[in-house]
């Protein structure tokens, strides 16, 4: 890695620059992970008293463990619910934004304020919207036949949460897409429409194509944001319920950990949960690498 | 004002890439010294060097009467003009001139005088309170002037100052700075590839070439006497012609070429001879001939260049003559070489035999 | 556009406010909702025209908050907020900076290696090490208070490498002139490096500002005490009544309001930034 061409002098001072970061992070971070890493081979006792090394005892138990397979079931539905919600609305937001042109500003302003709206509100917000007793919706679907209940159907429930998620990432994708749009040569789109192909054909044979980078991107981005940003999402509505429906994996992490008191069980989900990080991590670096030669 | 002395400078990098082979000069005080050569002779890092910018890896660096080698730039009492001109975007043109004397702890009113000053002397004083990006190509090169002068430095170093300007502003700066600093004689050392600006603007010239120094003279000396077919090839343009001594000798009938390549020194086997020293008429003192084929016409004005091709060789020569003499392309022309305007070099060494 | 049609731009516009009016739709609630009395939400469905409680709702969770959920009053929450998420914005933006700058302008040993140890953190969302963090900040005393609420978050490795990529596009020649200008470490960095840094500077306070104010989690864990309950976390525990009881809407509403206004203000008012700052700290 570079550094410039010519650099200061200096002994202790870059150590001196860099304290403060590599402090936090030994404390906050390095440590911290480590110590999930040695919680996730011991098991304590009934009283908290004593812990022993036990392995990889806790890795096998949640892979036989029912909870933790529906666990992982649910984060999936819920990761790939939201990451496809929230990015096709986005695209056609974009798409039909990018056609614009004196209202093409107004229209960004309205759509991106959602980013700044914290996950446990977005959820607080639909939760009111979606309210069994008191909310707009459930009324309006009661019209058409249907009883929405969200505290006994997990169905319900996951699409709930599936909203609420994929309503505050729709900013994000959106800015990511028209970026991505914008940057498409204008003269590729003349040129296929002088080749007589039709709007929507230009679309997926020439745009969508082109906007692959950006679309496998916000894909990584997306996973990574249901996998461990909505943890607030479903703590503020349904807390896991019902009937573990909503369940999530960083949920579950808390729940045993926090509430349940199982140190052993929950580091290990901490230890699942931060390979998995690696691997995406990984993923989007390989794909930033391959973007840049794009 | 001080003297710059280098003894031995060497650079090398990491890798064992040595870029300085071991260069000695002296320039002396007020003296102009332009450093010329091609892109990776390393005359840059030579200056940066000096300037303190790239630690020296061997030799000896003085400037005025101190050793300066692990000084810091700041401590060498040098001021410097980049190629890009490094001026400070955040800062208006005044800042800009007067950061370097604030920092060396200068009362305010002494910072105003120098500005006012320099800024004076390069009529730049209506830009004071504008930024950088709000000035033309080479008003920003004026200011980075003006940076250096306010300091009063010992000594001005020249990256290449002027590589970024166009043609006709290129002129015109160069005079600027060729009169500046008669009038301020301060030491200068200059770096440019371009033979031009290194044979109008120096005192002294110092061609290098692969990290070690060709030659060093004013430029007349170098123009009229290059040390080495680099230098003959290198300084001068149209670049001069190299032919062997063996096909000029095949070419000899015995009388035209009235002896002139028995008197050429021991060792010739190569022969230079200037496009201008090329003459369709025969001179007056002894001289060769040479017969070539007109391959192409360049009229640029003043003067023509005649690309013609000599017979049984396949390499090009080029010819300049003034005015637009009344040839036509593809005409076999005779040209007239005199005695005193053969370069005599050898082919293994390169070097100019005496 | 390559061609211009009446039908499809009047097609296009229609897509286009239903999008906004769906991504408004749920705001528009919270902030009707926020306009009636305790009354209005017992009768089944709620009202979408405004009610005339307004001021009353948002004077109430202002200065007394919700005392049956334990709620402290608004505007001890949103201050608490504030200083949480510029703490955490400035920290992160000091710390950042000042590794970046070693990390480009320095050589030295282990250089590699400290890059490297930043660059982790990327990988350790709090999420995922939330117990054995909540062990360190509570052996390190730092439960209910503000450091602990900020200083573990403060890390960052994207900050870094915005700063990083920022720095190395910066001509050498900018460090060298300042050298020659006889300017050391800390000044160049004051004096040249700071202000061209400004807008990134900007752009990234307002990425981590919203970051910052939208803790959940980590407030959630490590403060009890209610003097430093933040106002996201706050609304959740106002909705989390037990039992058949049901929450105080109207209030809630009002504090949602609230919650959600500052962070709204700075994205609209500083969207060129905004924009800025979240494509390239994600590039």
């Amino acid at each position: 890695m570079q550094t410039k061409r010519m650099t200061f002098p200096g002994r202790w001072l870059p150590y001196a620059l860099l304290g403060p970061q590599v402090i936090v992070t030994l404390i906050f971070f390095i440590w911290p992970a480590g110590q999930a890493l040695y919680q996730s081979l011991l098991r304590e006792d009934a009283f908290g008293l004593s812990s022993n090394f036990v392995g990889l005892a806790n890795f096998t138990r949640l892979f036989s463990d029912g909870s933790y397979l529906n666990s992982l079931s649910v984060t999936a539905v819920f990761a790939i619910g939201t990451t496809l919600l929230s990015m096709s609305a986005a695209l056609l937001l974009a798409v039909t934004v990018n056609r614009m042109l004196r209202s093409r500003n107004a229209y960004t302003t309205l759509l991106v304020w959602p980013y700044a709206i914290a996950p446990a509100i977005a959820g607080v917000l639909w939760w009111f919207i979606f309210n069994p007793a008191i909310g707009i919706v459930p009324y309006a679907l009661e019209m058409v036949g249907y009883r929405w209940n969200h505290r006994t159907s997990g169905g319900d429930a996951m699409l709930l949460v599936v909203i609420a998620a994929a309503w505050k990432q729709i900013a994000y994708n959106f800015l990511f897409f028209l970026a991505g749009l914008q940057s498409i040569p204008q003269s590729l789109i003349e040129a296929a429409a002088i080749d007589g192909a039709s709007p929507t054909k230009r679309f997926w044979t020439i745009v969508f194509p082109l906007l692959t980078p950006t679309t496998f991107f916000l894909m990584v981005v997306n996973i990574v944001y249901a996998m461990f940003d909505t943890f607030g999402v479903i703590h503020a509505t349904t807390q896991g319920g019902p009937a573990q429906a909503t369940n999530t994996l960083v949920y579950k992490v808390y729940a045993d950990g926090f509430v349940g008191l199982n140190l052993g069980a929950s580091a290990a989900q901490s230890v699942i949960l931060m390979v998995i990080v690696v691997v995406l991590t990984f993923v989007q670096f390989r794909f930033i690498e391959r973007r840049v030669n794009y | 004002m001080a003297r710059i002395k280098l003894d031995g400078l060497k650079k090398t990098y990491p890798g064992n890439v040595q870029a300085v082979k071991g260069i000695d000069l002296d320039v002396a005080d007020g003296e102009f010294v332009v450093l010329v050569g091609p892109s990776g002779c390393g005359k840059s890092t030579l200056l940066r060097m000096v300037a303190g910018l790239e630690t020296i890896s061997e030799g000896t660096l003085h400037i005025g009467e101190r050793v300066v080698n692990t000084l810091e730039p700041a401590e060498r009492d040098i001021a410097m003009v980049f190629q890009n001109y490094a001026l400070y975007p955040h800062m208006t043109v005044y800042n800009n001139l007067a950061y370097g004397l604030k920092n060396r702890g200068f009362k305010a009113d002494e910072i105003e005088r120098r500005v006012g000053e320099a800024a004076g002397m390069l009529e730049i004083e209506a830009f004071l309170t504008r930024k950088p990006r709000q000035l033309s190509g080479g008003q920003r090169q004026r200011v980075a002037m003006g940076r250096a002068l306010v300091r009063e430095p010992a000594a001005f170093l020249f990256d290449e100052p002027l590589s970024n300007l166009d043609a006709k502003l290129r002129v015109q700066m160069r005079v600027e700075i060729k009169q500046l600093q008669r009038r301020l004689k301060t030491t200068s050392l200059y770096v440019t590839h371009d033979q031009l600006e290194a044979m109008t603007l120096g005192d002294r010239l110092v061609v290098l070439n692969d990290g070690l120094i060709e030659q060093v003279g004013t430029p007349m000396e170098i123009y009229s006497r290059p040390a080495s077919t680099f230098v003959a090839t290198f300084i001068g343009s149209p670049a001069m012609n190299l032919m062997p001594r063996a096909y000029l000798e095949a070419r000899d009938d015995g009388h035209s070429f009235s002896g002139v390549l028995d008197d050429l020194p021991p060792g010739t086997d190569i022969v230079g001879m200037r496009p201008d020293d090329m003459l369709l008429h025969a001179p007056d003192e002894p001289h060769l001939v040479v017969e070539a084929t007109l391959e192409l016409f360049e009229a640029a004005g003043a003067e023509s260049h005649l690309y013609v091709r000599m017979e049984g060789s396949d390499q090009p020569t080029v010819i300049r003559t003034s005015g637009q003499p009344p040839v036509d392309e593809g005409d076999v022309l005779r040209f007239h070489v005199p005695r005193t305007a053969l370069h005599p070099f050898n082919e293994a060494s390169g070097k100019r035999m005496q | 556009m390559v061609e211009n049609r009446p039908l499809g731009n009047l097609a296009a516009h229609l897509i286009l406010i239903s999008g906004v009016a769906l991504v408004l739709f749920p705001v528009y609630i919270a902030i009707i909702a926020s306009t009636h009395g305790p009354g209005e939400f017992m009768r089944g469905v709620l009202p979408l025209t405004p009610g005339d409680q307004a001021v009353e709702n948002y004077r109430l969770m202002w200065e007394a908050g919700l005392a049956k959920a334990g709620s402290p009053p608004a505007w001890r929450m949103l201050w608490n907020s504030l200083v949480m998420a510029l703490a955490i914005t400035i920290g992160k933006l000091f710390i950042s900076l000042l590794s970046a700058f070693a990390i480009v302008y320095f050589r030295f040993p282990f250089r590699l290696f400290f890059f490297w140890l930043i660059f982790i953190t990327l990988m350790l969302p709090v999420e995922v090490r939330i117990i054995p963090t909540f062990q360190v900040v509570a052996d390190l005393g730092m439960l209910n208070s503000f450091a602990g609420l900020s200083i573990p978050l403060i890390a960052s490795a994207t900050a870094t490498f915005l700063f990083r990529q920022f720095f190395m596009t910066i001509p050498e020649e900018m460090l060298e002139a300042a050298r020659i200008d006889g300017a050391g470490p800390l000044k160049f960095f004051r004096d040249i490096l700071l202000p061209l840094s400004v807008t990134n500077i900007a752009a990234l306070f307002v990425i981590m500002f919203i970051y910052g104010w939208n803790q959940y989690l980590w407030p959630l864990l490590i403060t009890t005490d209610p003097d430093y309950t933040t106002i996201v976390m706050g609304i959740q525990r106002m909705t989390s009544t037990s039992g058949d009881e049901t929450p105080d809407w109207n209030l809630v509403m009002a504090a949602v309001v609230m919650a959600a206004l500052p962070p709204v203000l700075v994205i609209l008012f500083m969207q060129r930034l905004f924009v800025k700052g979240l494509t390239e700290t994600e590039k």
